[in-house]
């Protein structure tokens, strides 16, 4: 064996890309999960506190898709992403309907209560205990990028997350219904007017949002193997962070919002303050609040009188 | 074309239209005018139906459309350009005409009259990739009217279209609104500046506090003293 120089420093360029690479996997749950929470504030200005667990629906959708109907992971995926936009609309047109004149407090008071009903209704209906997502499903074999090995979850996850926002903008710009979403969220008397019909196209926001959290539980029950019904809370309020950082409301926002979010805990943790992970989001949350509010994507809209 | 019938419009317990009627016939342009809180474009958000009336029936050609929702009455061919133009801005040119013709189907059709409105308002099509929140008020004013164009409707509803724009650009819009009556459209005219109103329209109503005061060819009105007097700055 001959010396390589720097060996040290080596070591640590590629542990740098191995916490950047989990990061980044990380990130792009956090990012999906955000663009539902942007989308639905973007369309109703409504903080929809129960998006976590429609994720955590989504995971567990996902969880018997797979060890119940024997399903291989991109059916299921698909199978949960669909019952989860269902799962949305239904309870966008439940619970929040209802109040769409009334206060934004009573309605985010009614997330909050959707949020709890679903977390331990789940409980109630199957019980607290927790599953495993079963070993090597993953079609993908690790690749060896810079001397560092990035698993076939990650590769999965990037992969789903990817086309699942590239998707996305394509509907957002592209489409008849990705127009009226746009245009409901800016104004909806004047899309009215065009004949939009404003209760669909919040119903279809709800279900596309939904769809994209359902992805993200079972890219998370994929990735960390372990779920749980209180397994949205946490996720759900670091999206809830990674929307707020991006800028509430602002489609691109939430990607650059998760990955960003993902990153700086993987990194956190690399330095040695796993601790202080979950931590760190919400000094993230404190710190855009205090200097820029509107976000990084985010234009500070001064109201006009 | 279009017969409002006594009807009776409420914000919660301010009776902002009192028994309200007044027709439109095919090929007309009829103003409304009168003072800031009339009830004026009460009226037009009541036809097109983004507010419901207590009482009373607006007939679109025998077709009771009183209620209905905003959707029905744009396709039945009214148009409505809201107060304040209500751009999408943070939509190009080209999307919000799009939008305009957002419940039609007739891809062809479309293409027309994307030309019919490029035609109209050239500007438009200069901008056509341009965010329209960053448009100048008066094509912003151009663009809302090009939308609610793209519906192909058989009655305009106008709001306000001259409302903070310079005089040389009212002209230009007054002149645009007869070259759309022209080509068949009827035009329903809500305007506080009379004059200019009057000046284009084959008849008039006068609105004041919720109820019709007085209706007439827009000659008529012009000439009444007590018209002039409240509304036309009049000696």
């Amino acid at each position: 064996m001959f010396p390589i120089p720097f060996r040290k420093g080596v070591a640590f360029m590629e542990q740098l890309i191995q916490q950047l690479v989990n990061g980044i996997s990380l990130g792009s749950i956090y990012a999906l999960i955000a663009l539902g929470y942007t989308m639905v504030y973007g369309i109703v200005k409504l903080i929809n506190f129960a998006h976590g667990d429609v994720f955590m629906v989504g995971a567990f959708i996902g969880f018997y898709s797979i060890t119940v109907m024997d399903l291989g992971i991109f059916p299921a995926l698909l199978v949960s992403m669909a019952a989860c936009a269902l799962f949305g609309v239904l309870i966008e047109r439940i619970a929040y309907k209802p109040l769409r004149n009334a206060t934004r407090i009573a309605a985010l008071i009614t997330a909050i209560g959707v949020s709890l009903f679903i977390e331990y209704g789940t409980i109630y209906i199957r019980g607290a205990q927790p599953e495993a997502y079963p070993d090597g499903i993953v079609p993908l074999k690790s690749i060896d990028l810079f001397g560092v090995s990035i698993s076939g979850q990650s590769l999965l996850i990037l992969g789903v997350a990817i086309v699942l926002m590239i998707l996305l903008q394509y509907i957002v710009h592209k489409t008849k219904i990705g127009k009226a979403m746009r245009a409901v969220s800016h104004d909806q008397d004047a899309a009215r007017l065009m004949g939009i019909n404003v209760d669909n196209t919040i119903s279809a926001t709800f279900a596309i949002g939904s769809a994209l959290a359902g992805a993200a539980g079972v890219v998370f029950g994929i990735y960390y193997t372990k779920i749980e019904p209180l397994m949205g809370i946490i996720p759900g309020l670091k999206a809830f962070v990674a929307a707020v950082l991006g800028g509430i409301g602002i489609i691109p926002g939430a990607m650059v919002g998760g990955l960003l979010l993902g990153v700086i805990e993987a990194l956190v943790s690399a330095a040695g303050f796993s601790l202080w992970r979950d931590g760190v989001a919400f000094v993230v949350l404190i710190v855009i609040l205090i200097f820029r509010p509107a976000g990084l994507f985010g234009k500070n809209v001064r109201e006009k009188v | 074309m279009l017969k409002v019938n006594d009807i009776n419009v409420y914000y919660g317990n301010i009776h902002a239209l009192k028994g309200v009627t007044l027709e439109i016939h095919p090929g007309e342009i009829v103003t409304l005018i009168g003072a800031n809180g009339a009830g004026k474009s009460t009226l037009l958000k009541t036809i097109s139906g983004l507010l419901k009336p207590k009482s009373g029936e607006i007939l679109l050609e025998d077709e009771h459309v009183a209620g209905k929702v905003p959707q029905l009455i744009v396709k039945r061919g009214i148009s409505h350009v809201p107060e304040g133009r209500r751009v999408f801005a943070n939509m190009s040119v080209e999307e919000n005409l799009e939008l305009g013709a957002y419940l039609r189907k007739d891809k062809n059709g479309i293409r027309e009259d994307f030309e019919k409105v490029y035609q109209l308002f050239p500007r438009l099509q200069e901008r056509r990739k341009q965010l329209s929140g960053t448009l100048s008020g008066g094509e912003q004013q151009m663009l809302a009217m090009g939308r609610a164009l793209m519906a192909r409707p058989r009655l305009l509803l106008l709001d306000e279209p001259s409302m903070g724009l310079a005089p040389l650009l009212v002209k230009t819009i007054f002149r645009i609104i007869e070259e759309i009556n022209q080509t068949g459209t009827t035009i329903l005219l809500v305007e506080q500046n009379a004059n200019m109103a009057l000046s284009i329209a084959n008849r008039a109503y006068v609105i004041e506090t919720g109820k019709i005061v007085a209706a007439g060819t827009a000659a008529e009105l012009g000439e009444s003293d007590q018209i002039r007097k409240a509304y036309l700055g009049g000696h």
